[in-house]
């Protein structure tokens, strides 16, 4: 008997040493869990810093490059433009967090209220930030509302695979106004509403006649390839036509760095031109999509980065579309 | 190895678990290559995947395989659109090919398309619907019975199989069914090429309330009748799919496209 309890007694000590050990390590577990979190939650910070352009204007000039969970999907240009009566935002960035951080930006900035946001295109990278500025009248293009409603849904869902946790919280909210192309005046600016398409089929260009500002929204590339998912090259070339006939001090691109000439819309319908003519001639040669994809590209454009990343997702957008068209001819 | 769902599954992780048996194999493998520099076959899946397994057993019945670079799979690297994922396999150096498999591990529907090449080039291109993240592989059978494979493995986002097809939405796709145009290019530093689109759905059964009605089978023949070529497709297959060959331009002459659906509806058509 005695023997028996003394065995009971050592199996019950090493059993609760173990539940100890366990327990222990699970409060560890759980407390490194939580701070690492925290941290985690701190790290997403875009750290914006806005670039003064001209008297009154901002830009929070984004990086260059495709969308990843380093960058949280900050490869976009937005702006601002502080008039008397208040500041007129342009472009809400990738996802909720930025369109809070660029706000919070702004008014530490200035004491005058955020009166009107405009958005240049349905793009997720321009407008999914809108939820950030809910209180604020968000005005665009009619076509770009639809573009919104239409595909806003999908861009969402692909961006939170893409940057992750950067999107928390991030969600399409619809602009709520709706303008037609013309010159308004705010707080002293005189500011003309251009409707152009290509890149999309509907794109707002907007021209700040009071300070010669030109915000062309993704019409207008610099020193990055374009990005084609919706587009339509002939349109977009004939908005760059139009664009160039435009008077402006500064040109604010939709990604790229700022300029005051005219340079980057060259350099963006150059690749547009020869991404066009190089597709239609691997159409008429008879090769197929992974040939067109597999082509070398020309030196002459080493100056548009990610060049073979945004080629390829031309290839693949464009290409079907190409063929088909080929084939009921 | 265990035994696994290739659908659950995510992939290219899960050989860190027997990483120790993993290199030890990797080294014997390259002790074999540089023992032997003409032997560049390998015998274990140098795509890791977790579906390899299944595919072999499923799609090539458990037969000899060699993974072979001479069967060139392209695919881009990441599935831009799921619905349309362009492929295309060319087999060089191995002597003639008596049939090609196209497949993918860890789709819903593995089976892609089967491609007999008969007397024409071990050559096929198209597009496809993919659901996820997976290894697309080809499969070529030479006379010994052998199965050389190769492929590569696509990134995607997903959806492609569960989708309804684009021109279900459309009023007259019933009209245009079974439709094919057709394209010949005689080239001189290049084979001479074929190129086909056929109107079709090629609905998967995966979309709610849609059932599978695809192009089960096509065959090109010459003007005499005789087969040239055959390709089995399965529900992966793209809508309204296009098919690229590769052939001599002494056989356009005639031309004949045949073939017949999951419902039976028939394809005829002269090809130029």
């Amino acid at each position: 008997m005695k023997i028996s309890i003394n065995c009971i007694d050592a199996s019950d000590g090493k059993i609760s040493g173990i539940i100890k050990v366990f327990v222990s390590s699970l409060v560890h577990f759980i407390f490194f869990v939580c701070l690492s979190q925290t941290s985690l939650a701190s790290e997403l910070d875009y750290g914006l810093v806005a670039e003064p352009v001209a008297k009154g204007t901002y830009a929070f000039i984004g990086s260059t490059k495709y969308f990843s969970k380093n960058n949280g999907g900050n490869i976009v240009n937005t702006a601002y433009i502080v008039t008397d009566e208040g500041v007129i935002v342009i472009d809400t960035g990738p996802s909720y967090r930025y369109g809070k951080q660029m706000r919070e930006y702004i008014e530490a900035s200035t004491a005058l209220p955020i009166i009107k946001v405009f958005i240049t295109h349905h793009h997720p990278d321009h407008f999914l930030g809108n939820k950030a500025f809910a209180d604020v009248p968000i005005t665009t293009l009619a076509g770009v509302v639809d573009g919104i409603k239409r595909q806003g849904d999908a861009f969402t869902d692909n961006l939170y695979v893409l940057i992750g946790d950067w999107m928390k919280e991030t969600e399409v909210y619809i602009p709520t106004e709706v303008i037609s192309p013309g010159k308004i005046s705010i707080g002293g600016h005189e500011i003309e509403i251009i409707a152009l398409d290509g890149h999309t089929h509907s794109d707002m260009v907007i021209l700040d006649h009071t300070t010669g500002m030109l915000f062309t929204g993704d019409l207008v590339f610099h020193d990055r390839t374009p990005a084609l998912a919706n587009a339509n090259i002939e349109h977009w070339l004939s908005s760059l036509s139009r664009l160039q006939t435009l008077n402006y001090t500064y040109l604010i691109p939709g990604h790229g760095p700022i300029t005051n000439n005219e340079h980057p819309m060259k350099q963006t319908s150059d690749y547009l031109s020869w991404l066009r003519t190089t597709l239609e001639q691997a159409l008429t040669n008879g090769l197929t999509m992974p040939e067109a994809l597999e082509m070398e590209l020309p030196q002459s454009f080493r100056d548009l980065d990610i060049l073979q990343e945004e080629y390829k997702r031309a290839v693949l957008q464009l290409y079907p579309r190409m063929e088909q068209h080929y084939f009921d001819k | 190895m265990q035994q696994t769902n290739p659908e659950k599954q995510c992939s290219r992780n899960r050989l860190n678990q027997s990483s120790f048996i993993h290199y030890f194999l990797v080294f014997n493998v390259w002790l074999l290559i540089f023992s032997d520099p003409a032997y560049a076959e390998l015998t274990i899946d140098p795509l890791d995947s977790p579906g390899w397994k299944t595919v072999h057993k499923v799609i090539l019945a458990n037969e000899e395989v060699v993974f072979d670079d001479r069967v060139e799979v392209i695919v881009p690297a990441v599935a831009e659109d799921p619905l349309q994922v362009p492929v295309s396999v060319r087999v060089e150096g191995i002597g003639h090919i008596e049939e090609i498999r196209v497949f993918a591990d860890l789709n819903p529907i593995q089976k892609i398309l089967n491609f007999h090449p008969g007397k024409i080039e071990p050559f096929i291109a198209f597009r496809f619907k993919v659901q996820q993240s997976t290894p697309v592989r080809a499969a070529a059978r030479t006379a010994d019975g052998v199965w050389h494979v190769g492929g590569q493995w696509l990134d995607a986002t997903g959806g492609g199989c569960t989708a309804p097809s684009v021109g279900r939405g459309l009023a007259n796709w019933r009209e245009t069914l079974g439709n094919v145009k057709s394209r010949l290019w005689s080239r001189t530093d290049q084979p001479d090429r074929l190129r086909f689109r056929i109107m079709h759905p090629m609905d998967t059964g995966l979309a709610a309330g849609i059932p599978a009605f695809y192009i089960e089978v096509l065959e090109l023949k010459d003007s005499h009748g005789d087969l040239l070529a055959q390709i089995q497709s399965y529900q992966p297959v793209s809508e309204n799919p296009f098919f690229s060959v590769d052939l001599q331009s002494s056989q356009f002459q005639g031309l004949i496209l045949t073939g017949r659906d999951n419902n039976g509806n028939l394809i005829n058509q002269a090809l130029k």
